[in-house]
């Protein structure tokens, strides 16, 4: 056991109430709520298609644009080019936007009316009130956490290993699938969950393009508005503890095939 | 780096000799493709390569911290070069094997990287550029994370490679390493090359103070020449006067003479009238090679002896002596 200082009991006792701070309210909330509500709510099938939404949704969008996030994090990597801090700003913006106003922005951006929206229509693709709707707006508010992990990734690969790759003979597509990729691929692991994770418990963004159908942070709101804190409670108990199961189950697969290598 | 031009023979081993940070890697990025120079050609067999893209030049080089692929095994980075050849699975599986065995390390095949040593990373560094059997093998320092005690084993290797038919380009600062290699030295200094030739025509030679230093010549002084009929003399700043059978047109210069090449007595030379003087030791110090002894004559004199003569003659500090050395032993460097 390591020793703490006096002056650093303070801390302990601090990051104690910081603790106490993120687990008092779930807590609370686990131990008001009777294993027979948690039963009958996951016997609706509104509140078990929602929280299937949710996760397919999310992950469907996280990788969707990680086809695009990765080689770009990769050029961030890389390449210096003029005005490259702006775009390292840019992709930071939509952590900093209000999830509302980033739902208000998208919502013109895929309506009927705009290039985008008679583009999807001409495919058959809808996006306001449709998945495809909370796709974009999941992955508008997640993407920089791809981005941000995946670029650290392709940092932290040694420039000389693709050098010597290259006078090995190999082309810039054989370098990038053989070497850089491999050796960030932990970092971009753990950069896609995040983006999972934070597509899935958007809310603001998503219930402005798209109420219905209900994702599950949406469906939490709307019962809590319609009939209170105790009916809004077992669906986000479930809610809670799906993903958490799911997190758990990712970060646990991940580590079984870093482990394997 | 300014005008950087010189040649290297096919089936020769040439070192470029500097200091670190003098530029040599970047020397050997740009023979490689990796680093564009801003004008100039780069020939190999006649053929322009300045332009082509590193992966399709014909050179291997060889890290100085190995770059090993660390997430694939032993097998796997020595065949990187192969995948681009058309080869089925067995005839490169057989290339892989025979190339390990010539560097000795056909055992660590299934191993993975992080499980090796520095010389054992540093060999399977050369069989993955020699599988590629590349026209110039290009290695920059080599040897500098190797244990001493390894070094000589991959000096040998380097030697044998050389020896079988590998032209080999070889960037290092240790002056050792280059004279035991080396068919060819070319000396980097500041980003120029001030020096090229054999190691003996370089050292036996040197022509210019930094070329002496590195050397390890201590004796380094300024003089006024004055040509003789048998070559020069050189007048010291103490008045003293250096016979040397090298010749040189009267000015200014320096003079070089090598710590071994001073004999020490404690009478006086009687073989010769020329270049004896007479000192007191000011110094006596351990060196790898010998013993250091420094002689007072009006300006110090560096001398390098083995340690039983040191003992045999008792030479210690505030002894009175003759020094001697040979009128061809003298190198004048005159300042133009």
């Amino acid at each position: 056991m390591q020793r703490y200082s006096s002056f650093q009991l303070i801390f302990l006792f601090l990051g104690a109430l910081l603790l106490l701070f993120i687990l008092a309210p779930l807590l609370g909330m686990f131990f008001a709520t009777q294993s027979s509500e948690l039963v009958d709510t996951w016997r609706e099938a509104e509140v078990r298609q929602s929280i299937w939404l949710t996760l397919w949704v999310s992950m469907a969008a996280t990788l969707i644009f990680a086809f695009a996030a990765i080689p770009f994090s990769f050029l961030m990597a890389r390449k210096d080019f003029p005005l490259k801090r702006l775009v390292t700003g840019i992709i930071d913006l939509p952590v900093v936007i209000p999830h509302s106003a980033a739902g208000i922005a998208i919502l013109g951006f895929v309506s009927r009316n705009s290039v985008l929206g008679k583009a999807g229509s001409a495919v058959g693709l809808d996006f306001v009130g449709h998945p495809a709707g909370i796709a974009v707006a999941m992955a508008f508010v997640s993407i920089p956490y791809l981005v941000n992990a995946a670029r650290d990734g392709f940092l932290a690969v040694p420039l000389r290993l693709e050098k010597a790759a290259f006078v090995l003979g190999a082309s810039p597509a054989r370098v990038f699938f053989t070497i850089s990729l491999p050796l960030a691929w932990r970092n971009i692991v753990s950069g896609l969950i995040l983006m999972f994770a934070r597509g899935m418990s958007e809310f603001g963004a998503v219930i402005i393009v798209a109420y219905h159908p209900m994702i599950t942070p949406v469906l939490i709101f709307e019962r809590f508005g319609a009939f209170g804190l105790k009916y809004a409670r077992p669906v986000s108990v479930l809610f809670i503890l799906i993903s958490l199961l799911v997190f758990i189950l990712l970060r646990a697969l991940s580590r079984e095939k870093n482990k394997s290598d | 780096m300014k005008n950087i031009s010189f040649k290297v023979n096919k089936g020769e081993y040439f070192i470029l000799l500097g200091m670190s940070g003098a530029g040599k890697s970047m020397l050997l990025e740009m023979i490689a493709g990796l680093t564009i120079p801003d004008s100039g050609e780069i020939l190999l067999n006649n053929r322009n390569i300045e332009k082509c893209k590193p992966n399709e030049r014909e050179v291997g080089l060889v890290f100085q911290d190995h770059a090993i692929f660390p997430h694939l095994s032993v097998s796997a980075n020595i065949g990187y070069a192969l995948k681009r050849k058309v080869l089925n699975y067995s005839t490169k599986l057989d290339q892989i094997r025979s190339i390990a065995e010539r560097v000795h390390i056909q055992q660590l095949l299934d191993r993975q990287p992080s499980t090796l040593s520095g010389g054992e990373l540093q060999r399977v560094a050369l069989a993955r550029t020699l599988v590629q059997k590349p026209e110039v093998l290009l290695l920059d320092e080599p040897l500098a994370a190797i244990d001493t005690k390894l070094r000589s084993e991959i000096r040998s290797l380097l030697r044998q490679l050389n020896r079988e038919g590998q032209t080999i380009v070889h960037v290092t600062h240790d002056f050792d390493e280059a004279i035991s290699l080396a068919h060819r030295i070319a000396i980097i200094h500041e980003g120029k090359i001030i020096q090229t030739g054999t190691p003996e025509e370089v050292f036996g030679s040197p022509r210019s103070e930094f070329v002496a230093h590195f050397v390890g010549i201590r004796n380094f002084f300024k003089v006024k020449l004055t040509e003789s009929e048998t070559g020069c003399l050189a007048e010291l700043a103490n008045g003293l006067k250096v016979s040397s059978t090298q010749k040189s047109a009267s000015g200014e210069g320096y003079l070089m003479i090598r710590g071994e090449d001073v004999t020490l007595s404690a009478e006086k030379y009687a073989g010769s009238e020329l270049n004896n003087f007479e000192g007191k030791i000011i110094e006596v110090a351990g060196s790898r090679t010998g013993v250091d002894i420094t002689v007072d004559i009006g300006v110090p004199v560096h001398v390098s002896i083995a340690r039983v003569a040191a003992i045999n003659q008792g030479l210690t500090e505030g002894i009175s002596v003759w020094l001697h050395f040979m009128a061809s032993a003298v190198n004048i460097l005159p300042i133009k």
